[in-house]
């Protein structure tokens, strides 16, 4: 009854548009800047995030097959087909779930195992994920991953199971997983900036592949912090969910062109909290 | 005279079929059928232990028995998308040509039910099968949980779970009640557990006034309500496409399309069990040849209407300024689906000609072929729905063609097994062709041509002269 109430005295609220912030009341919208003039294609986040994260190993004959899970992967481009291989250049892409302000994998879920948090994440459940993989088929970005088989029985062969990180669930077969932006490191930050009564500082902690980046290529934080790096590299780069007057802007409005900042895929609508600073190539005319 | 003899010959129905024999000669289904009747059962059971085989493997390792990244829907999907639409067309021809009072319907709309009842009942497992951890399907059914976890409303599929069930619900209703008559006469004419079976079914029927009255009015209120269902659960299974982003999927003309092809590829499968079961149990008699050719001829309307949805989606999609969309369908046309494409092309849209010459309609060997044939293209359509559009989608790193592993085809070939063991079971158990309406329909035939003759001015027999007491049912 309390909650036909609830919905009944929210309802307005849930009608909200993109332009209003949506229905949510963000507590914290944590974002990401990733500079590609800086991405070397080292795959050091890669690895750290299958460290961070209890990422399972399937070996190269499942790779092959496509049963991969890397929840962070680093793309490459040949931008340059006129060029052969050594003068031709690769350029890297770094994606990761974009933890969409309006994440088409979350209305299509069955079960509602994939939901948005009050901190801007695109959360899964893997409790409550019975595996109909309708989220992977509607996510433009193609980042979710499915656990094919059960992964933990080959994965970490002894003594590897020792370097697996508490804090996190090893999952099995049959659930759909995908990057986070590390939540569990977020919770610890968020409890112990509660304990200490304070709001999380900027910095404070970022996440495993933030934290594994030798070119410091990736920048993580809090949006709705202005005085945070992520944020001020958004402002400069021009590229906002909303412009002053609280219309959505895409990357079409920016007043500077030139600027490189940009989202994946903008024009779907889908408000990606992680934004991509453009690669300059020295080109000779 | 001799006029009237050769015109008969072309009557739907035979005219001067005692009420008796059609009794003895569809009760006679229920004890001696032709051998292949047998042996159909034999593939069936066999096709069936594939399936079931193939299922308990993909159980024990998890799904990547039988797919992949980023094909997450694939060969169960499009199954899926195949055995929903295949139980359309017994509401199709039980209801909207109940309601219409097509009258050739009679001899073979139960069985049409009957398909549309297991036909259902086969593809409400595939998305349970398709399922990552599929001992927890039931959480996508709405059932008060103590922690106040709902399944998704805005979800697509849960939109499913409810359509189908509803679905699977009134036709098995309608079939069951459709029935109540000829069970009666089945009751009144066995011995042993069948009797006690029909017994127990037939509610007591003994065919009063005051239970044909309700009979009529409940039967067609279910017809009445059936037809809007069957409209809606197809569109609801089209929206797990049409609600999506991605491009091929993400066109307003599906729900249309959908109904369509599910209509098609129902006739299509009618057209084959119809075949199937004349040979069985020797009933010519009833399943005649101008009705058959009544099928074929509606088959061929909607085929028509199959090809037109196509076309407009196509060029919606072409003439639109989706590129992605565009992409895609360029991509079914010229790349790894093209033969899939260009084959459901060809027996959708193609092969259905065969259907509009008479000498062709009307030699059974060629239209089973046909109707087998169409529904392989009905399949290769669900396929090219299904597919291309994950392989394609609009992020190149995931673009990748996949074909379905020996796994998820014994899968499928087992739901043909299961479909048509319960199918095969039911004829043999209930009376598939409705009795009472076939004696209505000798009955409005006779009328006609009494009156026919009496316009002449030939003096005709008073109706029912001719019958002896008994022969009433
Ligand atoms: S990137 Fe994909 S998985 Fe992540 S929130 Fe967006 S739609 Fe969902």
């Amino acid at each position: 009854m309390s909650s036909l109430q609830n919905l009944i005295n929210n309802w307005s609220q849930y009608r909200k548009g993109i332009e209003e912030g949506g229905f949510h009341h963000y507590e914290h919208r944590w974002g990401m800047a990733i500079d590609l003039n800086a991405c070397i294609g080292c795959n050091a986040c890669s690895t750290a995030c299958y460290a961070e994260n209890n990422l399972a190993v399937v070996g190269p004959e499942r790779f092959a097959k496509g049963h991969f899970m890397h929840w962070m992967r680093v793309e490459r481009y040949w931008d340059q087909p006129e060029k052969e291989f050594p003068e031709q250049g690769a350029s890297f892409l770094p994606m990761m779930c974009q933890q969409c302000g309006a994440a088409p994998c979350e209305p299509v879920c069955p079960v509602v195992a994939t939901y948005h948090t009050p901190d801007g994440l695109n959360a899964q459940v893997y409790n409550r994920c019975i595996g109909s993989r309708y989220c992977n088929n509607n996510c433009p970005y193609r980042v979710r991953y499915f656990n094919f088989w059960s992964y933990y029985e080959s994965s970490w062969p002894e003594p590897l199971n020792m370097q697996l990180n508490p804090d996190l669930t090893v999952r099995d077969k049959g659930v759909m997983e995908k990057c986070t932006f590390c939540v569990q490191r977020i919770r610890t930050a968020k409890d112990k900036a509660k304990m200490e009564n304070r709001k999380v500082k900027d910095g404070e902690f970022t996440t495993a592949c933030a934290q594994a980046c030798p070119t410091n290529a990736i920048h993580f934080g809090d949006l709705m912090d202005p005085e945070s790096q992520v944020t001020k590299l958004w402002a400069t780069h021009q590229v906002s969910r909303v412009d002053e007057q609280g219309r959505p802007r895409h990357e079409q409005d920016k007043q500077n062109p030139e600027l490189r900042g940009y989202r994946v895929l903008e024009e779907l609508n889908t408000d990606p909290s992680v934004m991509y600073l453009e690669r300059v190539r020295e080109t000779l005319a | 005279m001799k006029d009237i003899a050769i015109h008969s010959q072309e009557k739907d129905i035979r005219e001067d079929l005692p009420w008796k024999q059609i009794n003895t000669d569809i009760l006679r289904s229920l004890d001696n059928p032709r051998r292949g009747y047998w042996y159909s059962i034999i593939v069936c059971l066999v096709l069936l232990a594939i399936g079931f085989t193939a299922e308990v493997i993909q159980y024990q390792h998890g799904m990547g028995m039988s797919k992949n990244h980023p094909h997450m829907w694939n060969l169960y999907i499009a199954t899926f998308i195949f055995w929903i639409g295949m139980s359309h067309s017994g509401t199709l021809l039980s209801a909207i040509l109940h309601i219409v009072h097509a009258d050739w319907r009679k001899p073979i709309y139960r069985f049409a039910e009957a398909m549309t009842t297991f036909s259902l009942m086969t593809a409400l497992l595939f998305p349970v099968i398709h399922l990552g951890r599929l001992w927890n399907f039931y959480w996508v059914v709405p059932y008060i949980p103590s922690r106040g976890t709902w399944p998704n409303f805005r979800s697509p599929l849960s939109w499913d779970g409810f359509a189908i069930m509803t679905y699977l619900t009134s036709s098995a209703l309608f079939l069951y009640i459709g029935m109540l008559p000829d069970l009666a006469i089945a009751r009144d004419n066995t011995t042993g557990w069948r009797k006690r079976l029909y017994s127990t079914l037939s509610l007591g029927w003994c065919g009063n006034d005051r239970q044909w009255r309700v009979f009529r009015k409940a039967y067609m209120l279910m017809a009445i309500f059936l037809i809007p269902l069957a409209v809606s659960v197809h569109s609801i299974v089209s929206s797990d496409f049409a609600m999506s982003i991605n491009p091929g999927w993400h066109v307003t003309t599906f729900p249309p399309y959908f109904v369509a092809g599910a209509l098609y590829s129902g006739c299509a499968a009618i057209i084959t069990l119809f075949i199937l079961l004349r040979y069985y149990f020797r009933w010519e008699e009833y399943m005649t040849l101008p009705i058959l050719e009544k099928i074929c001829k509606l088959t061929f309307a909607i085929a028509m209407m199959w090809t037109y949805l196509n076309l407009v989606e196509f060029a919606s999609v072409w003439y639109g300024h989706d590129v992605y969309g565009k992409e895609v369908l360029w991509g079914k046309m010229t790349g790894a689906y093209a033969p899939a494409f260009w084959s459901m092309m060809f027996f959708g849209s193609v092969l259905p000609f065969t259907l509009a010459f008479r000498s062709l309609r009307r030699h059974i060997p060629t239209m089973m072929a046909v109707s087998i044939l169409l529904n392989v293209g009905m399949w290769l359509e669900r396929w090219m729905i299904v597919s291309p559009t994950l392989s394609q989608s609009f992020y190149p790193w995931s673009w990748d063609v996949m074909w379905p592993t020996l796994t998820s085809w014994a899968i499928v070939l087992g739901s043909f097994g299961w479909f048509g063991l319960l199918f095969l079971v039911f004829v043999k158990i209930f009376p598939s062709v409705s009795m009472y309406e076939v004696k209505e329909m000798v009955y409005h035939r006779k009328l006609a041509t009494e009156k026919a003759a009496a316009r002449v001015g030939g003096a005709a027999p008073a109706y029912g002269a001719h019958m002896k007491k008994e022969d009433a049912v």
